[in-house]
């Protein structure tokens, strides 16, 4: 499923995320590589961006790009 | 594993003049605050050329009273740079800068409680081959989070000096100065495995480097792997293009993977996090699950559907008031030493237009403009407690919705909500913004936020509008909201248009950290207020003094026969030509010369607007009474007798007031930050362009309707 679609306070996997693309550079820099636990903590008050934790820090990211990372759900 | 052939052999042995050493981080890891107590004051800030970076050099010392240069480096996340700051650190550290020597050592400061992150730039910096010294700050934050970080373990693995900080409180920065002193450092003893397909292209790209770009070996191969990491990164601004071998080499590998389907980027980043991994694995052991921290609390209310709303609203109102209620006293006291200034030199010099000129021009048209400085720092120092204590990030989350239906993204709303106050401390807000565009945007509609200098204006028009004595209270606040209004939609407007058309670019990303909160540093706050204060005054200083003078000249020659009265002088000085000159152009918005005369001379600031008024109508304002310049206005008749200020002209000089560029602060701070004269004049000419236009349909159109 796609991380923008995971509920609030859910937990995933990272499985993919698109190879090339400004952004995606980036978010595997700060550390979001396939294999990498996230959890949703909430979205902005009008429902986006999204903020999400890895590695211990969190952080923002819209919906545009979340719909565009796949996760695998944990329980 | 054996050593790479790069780090094989030597250490880094002292240089035999004072030693370089760059400061490195993340952004948020306490960098400047560790910057701060290992320089105290001796520091000098100021800009890298060709780019709006703040470029901070100061100077420690060692216990040995050795001194020591270090250079503060903005804030990054990557060497695969994505912004101008970031640029500068990565050009920095590869010597790609003429105008910085390259360091001969290098401190990376990393955030304890946030390790893996953190420690990716450094696994990159650690490619350079310099000698490194790793500083482990917020050791504090890392232990209260159940984090156990052993340094022994991250100095093992690294080889390379480690040393647990505090930076708020300065504990370990007596190590860390001895260990700067040092005079043999390390050479980092850690490798790392280059995945196997792009290890080839790594070397290849390395020999290409040093042959056609002439670069020195261990530079190329950082950079070649950063290439490979984000070719996108040469672009960002200040960056040097590649020599066309290295390209069309880049470009053949790039072909190839494709076909083959390797994805090289993630490969590199993957490899780098799994070796940090190893790392952060043997030095780090949570204690017990960590429950919800304070930061996690905090923002369940202040980042809530109702209640962050209410939060944030109560803050900016905090601010507002702040700004206008605590500014006032510090102004007063400004407003009469000016006044003081210039009333000893009148007593003191020969009567002359030599004194006029140092009293009238330079005196009245500096203080015009020292007398925002209060209202300036205060909004610098709420803007520095805003952004160290991590409500910034906050906000821009909060707002990052409705910016981004005008193609901005969060960034933009603490500089553009500052403008309200003052637009040059929004538009230095700015800088925190990392894409060009974004930047761009935001800067050329900060000035449709009316700021503090229109009040005034504001203030003498509705009181000249309104038929009685007493302007009613509501009929006030009305009209004012609604100049508000139309400015904050000017500017957003403007935003959209400029976005689809002029400096049309990708849509803005919103990929940002929300750092936990923390206990600002009041003296770093403070320190950093004074150092923006500072940089405004020397920056816009000189270009306020000259066109001061400028004013005052066009208003004071060519000189009236002896006994003729002010108002006289000014009716038939360059000034009072000028507004002869102007008045076909502003007649369709109902303006006169004499208005003219107004619109030229608030250029130096927008409030002396009111001041010329009462020198051309002959009519002195008493501080915030402004009944007898009111009565002057209103007596004043175009010279076939009509009444020159009827209600429609105040309002269309009101909407006038909103959208012209007359601020020539402004127009100093933009010429600096965008580092060159294109974007101020365009602005001038969009922004009293649209002025015009406004103006003219509100006047034309109220004639019409028979007002
Ligand atoms: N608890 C704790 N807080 C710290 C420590 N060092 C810095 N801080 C706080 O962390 C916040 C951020 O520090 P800065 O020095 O502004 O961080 P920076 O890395 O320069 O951040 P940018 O200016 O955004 O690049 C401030 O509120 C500091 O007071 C530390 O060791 N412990």
């Amino acid at each position: 499923m796609k991380l923008s679609e995971l509920a609030v306070g859910a937990s995933a996997v990272v499985r993919e995320l698109p190879k090339s693309g400004t952004a995606f550079v980036r978010l595997r820099e700060m550390g979001l590589l396939a294999g990498t636990r996230v959890s949703l903590i909430r979205l902005a008050p009008l429902g986006d961006p999204l903020e999400i934790r890895l590695r211990g820090y969190h952080l923002t990211l819209r919906k545009s790009e979340a719909d565009h990372v796949l996760v695998d759900p944990v329980s | 594993m054996a050593l790479p052939p790069h780090i094989a052999g030597g250490t880094g042995s002292a240089p035999s003049r004072t030693p370089v050493y760059a400061l490195v981080g993340n952004p948020n890891c306490g960098k400047s605050t560790l910057f701060n107590a290992l320089t105290g004051l001796k520091q000098k800030v100021g800009n890298y050329p060709g780019v709006t970076v703040e470029k901070k050099i100061g100077t420690a010392y060692s216990q040995h009273g050795q001194p020591i240069t270090v250079i503060d480096l903005p804030g990054a996340y990557s060497l695969a740079a994505r912004s101008p700051d970031e640029a500068v650190t990565r050009d920095v550290l590869l010597g790609r800068r003429a105008d910085t020597p390259q360091p001969d050592r290098i401190l990376c400061i990393v955030d304890a409680a946030n390790l893996e992150r953190n420690l990716y730039l450094v696994h990159q910096i650690l490619d350079l081959g310099r000698p490194v010294i790793l500083v482990v700050n917020m050791m504090d934050v890392a232990i209260k989070a159940g984090l156990e970080i052993r340094i022994d373990r991250l100095e093992h693995e690294l080889g390379i000096p480690v040393i647990a900080c505090e930076a708020v409180n300065g504990r370990g920065v007596i190590d860390l100065k001895l260990a700067m002193s040092r005079a043999d450092l390390p050479l980092s003893r850690h490798a790392w495995d280059i995945p196997a397909p792009i290890a080839k292209a790594v070397a290849e790209l390395q020999a290409s480097l040093t042959a056609s770009d002439g670069k020195p070996p261990l530079i190329a191969r950082a950079e070649a792997l950063l290439l490979l990491t984000d070719q996108d990164s040469v672009r960002v601004a200040g960056s040097t293009p590649l020599s066309s071998r290295t390209a069309e080499l880049l470009r053949g590998w790039q072909q190839r993977w494709e076909g083959e389907g390797t994805d090289w980027a993630s490969s590199l980043v993957n490899s780098r996090y799994e070796a940090i991994g190893r790392i952060a694995s043997a030095a780090v052991t949570q204690a017990g699950a960590a429950g919800p921290t304070l930061s996690d609390k905090i923002d369940r209310f202040a980042t809530h559907p109702v209640w962050g709303w209410l939060t944030l609203g109560v803050l900016m109102t905090l601010l507002f008031l702040s700004i206008f209620t605590l500014a006032e006293y510090p102004m007063n006291l400004i407003d009469g030493a000016v006044a003081a200034l210039a009333d000893g030199v009148k007593a003191n010099m020969a009567e002359g237009d030599f004194r006029d000129l140092i009293t009238d021009g330079a005196i009245a048209g500096v203080g015009g403009v020292i007398i925002f400085l209060p209202q300036i720092l205060i909004l610098f120092f709420f803007i520095g407690l805003l952004e160290s204590t991590g409500y910034m990030a906050r906000a821009a989350f909060i707002m990052d919705r409705l910016m981004s239906r005008v193609g901005l993204n969060g960034k933009s709303f603490i500089p553009l909500l500052s403008s309200y106050a003052c637009a040059i401390p929004g538009i230095m807000a700015t800088r925190t913004i990392e894409d060009q565009k974004d930047r761009l945007v935001t800067i050329l509609i900060a000035p449709l936020m009316s700021c503090s200098a229109r009040l005034p204006v504001y203030l003498l028009m509705i009181a000249a509008l309104v038929p009685g004595e007493q302007v009613p209270l509501l009929t006030k606040v009305g009209i004012m909201l609604l100049m508000y209004a139309l400015g904050t939609f000017g500017a957003f407007g403007f935003a959209w248009l400029f976005k689809r058309t002029l400096l049309k670019g990708e849509p803005p990303l919103m990929i940002m950290e929300l750092p936990p909160y923390r206990l600002p540093g009041l003296k770093d706050v403070m320190l950093q207020m004074f150092e923006r204060g500072w940089l405004f005054l020397r920056r816009a200083g000189t270009v306020i003094l000259g066109i001061s003078i400028v004013l005052w000249f066009l208003a004071a020659y060519p000189k009236a026969p002896d006994g003729a009265t002010a108002q006289q002088q000014l009716a038939q000085s360059f000034a009072g030509r000028a507004g002869h000159l102007l008045e076909p152009a502003i007649k369709p918005l109902g303006f006169d010369w004499q208005i003219g005369i107004g619109l030229i001379s608030s250029f130096a600031a927008r409030e002396v607007f009111v001041s010329t008024m009462g020198v051309v109508f002959n009519a002195e304002a008493e501080g915030d009474d402004t009944a007898p310049l009111r009565q002057a206005l209103l007596a004043a008749k175009w010279p076939d007798g009509r009444a020159l200020f009827t209600p429609l002209v105040c309002f269309t000089l009101m909407v006038f007031y909103v959208f012209a560029m007359q601020c020539v602060s402004t127009v100093a701070i933009v010429r600096r930050e965008t580092n060159s004269w294109k974007w101020p004049l365009f602005q001038i000419g969009y922004l009293t362009g649209t002025a015009w236009i406004l103006s003219l349909v509100v006047y034309q159109g109220g004639r019409a309707l028979g007002f």
